[in-house]
């Protein structure tokens, strides 16, 4: 009798657990859906892509990415990609570290005159804040005037159509990606800390280095991070403002798709930049994970 | 060490004023605390001390220095906040070592003074944790490290224990008095918790919408409140009539006796002061506290022994309540009168 209730109790709990298990699979039946939507708008044309480079006459092949890394032109425009973005990275760093700073000792009301300012670039379309470029900073344009009203220079110095233009347009477009994360890291930071700091007998100058850089280190490498991807893949900008003489990767694909059309070129360059890009990526994960152990 | 004095010390925020007319001394070496409910000053008081803001009026000194105006940085002082300010990114070495290094000392006199600093609030084998991987007590004994390890003069403390459960906050106030007392340092507690300043303090400060409202030792300020304010702040007050006036007098010193059913009490009172019923008998352990609705309507309270017959007290059971004359303190108008006499009488 008693081995009977037993069996019976058990078969019970077997029963229960096979329902807890069917929880969580009708679960995953409903994520499907979104799931599949997912692949096939931003997986498979990823693949599609990665699949065109390594297709030629007779299937598979890296005969694409021999040639890409054999051609000094493809090399260059790469290695100008990697400088120009590098640039404008690190001019987005002094730039927007100072700013974000400078934002967050204002008072209320200025700080969200100041933020609006740092984020009404977003509100304009790229292309007119990129050709509001070319007035400011073209041989005519209200720089150059004022150099020469001032006695500064002679001839108007040629900003466009270089890698400064480029580097220019790049920073005042990237800006609120680097200045708005700061800013928040920097309002979060307690005020006592610093007040501590200086209490304990730190100098402004040491409370800054020892303190409070430090704390906003962590936002400062990722937004960079962020900002140096984005410039990898930028497009309008120099094209606008580099006036066909700075070719950046963006350019080279618009060539290889719309000019020349080399699609399984434009395919395995698309496919070394998103390596870098992840290489780069993995590389601050570890690193964070490194300063945070 | 150093002594403090402030000298009519006053601060307005935007036409505020926040504190005014501050004159005090607090002695090389004393323990003393500021107390007040949120608002009424005490850390406008700490932060003008601390140098982190200025005074709009009057002069304050360590010593024979004049530091009003001197910034933060330096007055030498150790400080102490609620929220600890631990250095989130330094270990807790580095946490103890910075008012050090920013001092350029040796090596080996940082890890020394250090070592020394850590087994003093007894967080020895803890140099290399994070701030975020201890508790809320080791984190504010690391605070307190931090804040005596470069031997400042005075140590300010902002409401150190508050964040802390009670336990551990009755645990770390034994810890700080005795630490005290071997530093010797001149100590400045800030806090709104009125135990904590009658159990640590040498002398405390009863401060109330900017202005101060009595200091004394603990005791004094505690059985002879300077008004009703720093009467009802610092405990359970009992208003009662005295001389045609208002008199205060403590729950403990009052006496409960429950009066039987045929109207017979117990031997020891032969004349209570007062009578009435119980609206609710409060355990609490060390103590019972008995609220009494008085047939006059008016209301005591009593702290009676757990251990007496009065503990045994029940809603709804009449009492007598009965205290002695000299345990009533007079208050402020009572006191214009024959204030001189009874004072001297009250002290004997």
């Amino acid at each position: 009798m008693t081995a009977h209730a037993d069996t019976l109790a058990q078969t019970r709990q077997f029963a229960g657990g096979r329902r807890n298990i069917a929880g969580p699979s009708a679960d995953t039946l409903r994520v499907w859906p979104l799931l599949i939507l997912l692949i096939a708008l931003f997986d498979l044309p990823l693949l599609f892509t990665l699949g065109l480079s390594l297709y030629g006459k007779n299937g598979f092949t890296l005969a694409h990415y021999a040639e890409l890394l054999n051609t000094p032109a493809y090399l260059g425009v790469m290695a100008s990609t990697l400088r120009v973005s590098l640039i404008a990275t690190l001019v987005n760093a002094l730039v927007g570290y100072p700013l974000a700073y400078w934002i967050t000792g204002l008072d209320p009301r200025r700080r969200g005159i100041a933020l609006a300012c740092v984020l009404l670039p977003f509100w304009v379309s790229i292309l007119v804040r990129t050709y509001a470029w070319i007035v400011v900073l073209g041989n005519g344009g209200l720089v150059n005037r004022l150099l020469q009203w001032g006695g500064v220079v002679d001839e108007p110095i040629s900003f466009l159509y270089s890698e400064v233009g480029v580097t220019i347009g790049m920073t005042n477009v990237l800006l609120p990606f680097l200045v708005l994360p700061l800013y928040a890291t920097m309002m979060r930071i307690d005020g006592r800390l610093t007040q501590a700091a200086s209490s304990l007998g730190a100098s402004s100058w040491t409370v800054f280095w020892r303190v409070f850089f430090p704390l906003t280190v962590p936002t400062l490498a990722a937004s960079s991070l962020l900002v140096f991807m984005l410039s990898l893949g930028f497009y309008v900008t120099p094209a606008i403002l580099g006036g066909g003489k700075v070719a950046m990767a963006g350019n080279l694909l618009d060539s290889l798709i719309n000019q020349i059309p080399r699609w399984e070129m434009a395919a395995a360059l698309a496919a070394v930049l998103l390596v870098i890009t992840l290489a780069i990526y993995f590389a601050y994960a570890r690193l964070g994970r490194w300063s945070r152990a | 060490m150093s002594s403090i004095r402030l000298e009519n010390l006053g601060k307005s925020y935007a036409g505020v004023q926040a504190v005014r007319g501050v004159d005090l001394t607090v002695a090389d070496g004393e323990f003393f605390t500021i107390l007040g409910p949120s608002g009424s000053g005490k850390t406008t008081l700490l932060t003008l001390i601390a140098g982190l803001a200025m005074p709009t009026e009057g002069r304050i000194l360590f010593g024979d220095r004049d530091v009003t105006h001197v910034p933060t940085v330096g007055r030498g002082i150790g400080l102490v906040f609620q929220n600890y300010a631990l250095f989130p990114h330094m270990t807790v070495f580095d946490n103890v070592a910075f008012p050090l290094s920013v001092r350029k000392k040796k090596r080996a006199e940082i890890e020394d003074r250090v070592q020394e600093a850590l087994s003093l609030v007894r967080l020895t084998g803890f140099e290399k944790r994070k701030p975020s991987q201890m508790s809320g007590g080791q984190q504010q004994r690391v605070a307190l490290a931090r804040a005596i390890v470069f031997r400042p003069t005075i140590l300010l403390l902002d409401e150190p224990l508050g964040a802390l459960d009670r336990k551990l906050r009755e645990e770390l106030q034994v810890e700080l008095k005795e630490l005290q007392r071997s530093l010797r340092v001149t100590t400045l507690l800030v806090t709104h918790d009125q135990e904590e300043a009658l159990s640590l303090s040498d002398r405390l400060l009863v401060i109330d919408k900017g202005t101060v409202q009595q200091i004394a030792p603990p005791r004094e300020a505690y059985l002879r409140p300077a008004n009703s304010f720093v009467a009802d702040f610092l405990g359970i007050s009992n208003f009662v009539p005295l001389d045609g006036g208002k008199g205060v007098v403590r729950p403990e010193r009052l006496q409960v006796e429950l009066i039987g059913e045929h109207g017979s009490r117990g031997p020891s009172v032969t004349a209570p002061n007062a009578t009435g019923r119980v609206r609710e008998a409060v355990y609490l352990g060390q103590v019972v506290r008995l609220h009494v609705t008085l047939d006059d309507g008016g209301e005591l309270i009593a702290a009676v022994s757990p251990a007496g017959p009065a503990a045994l007290a029940q809603s709804g059971d009449a009492v007598a309540v009965s205290w002695q004359r000299e345990h009533v303190w007079p208050l402020e108008a009572t006191r214009s009168g024959a204030e001189a006499a009874r004072r001297a009488a009250f002290h004997k």
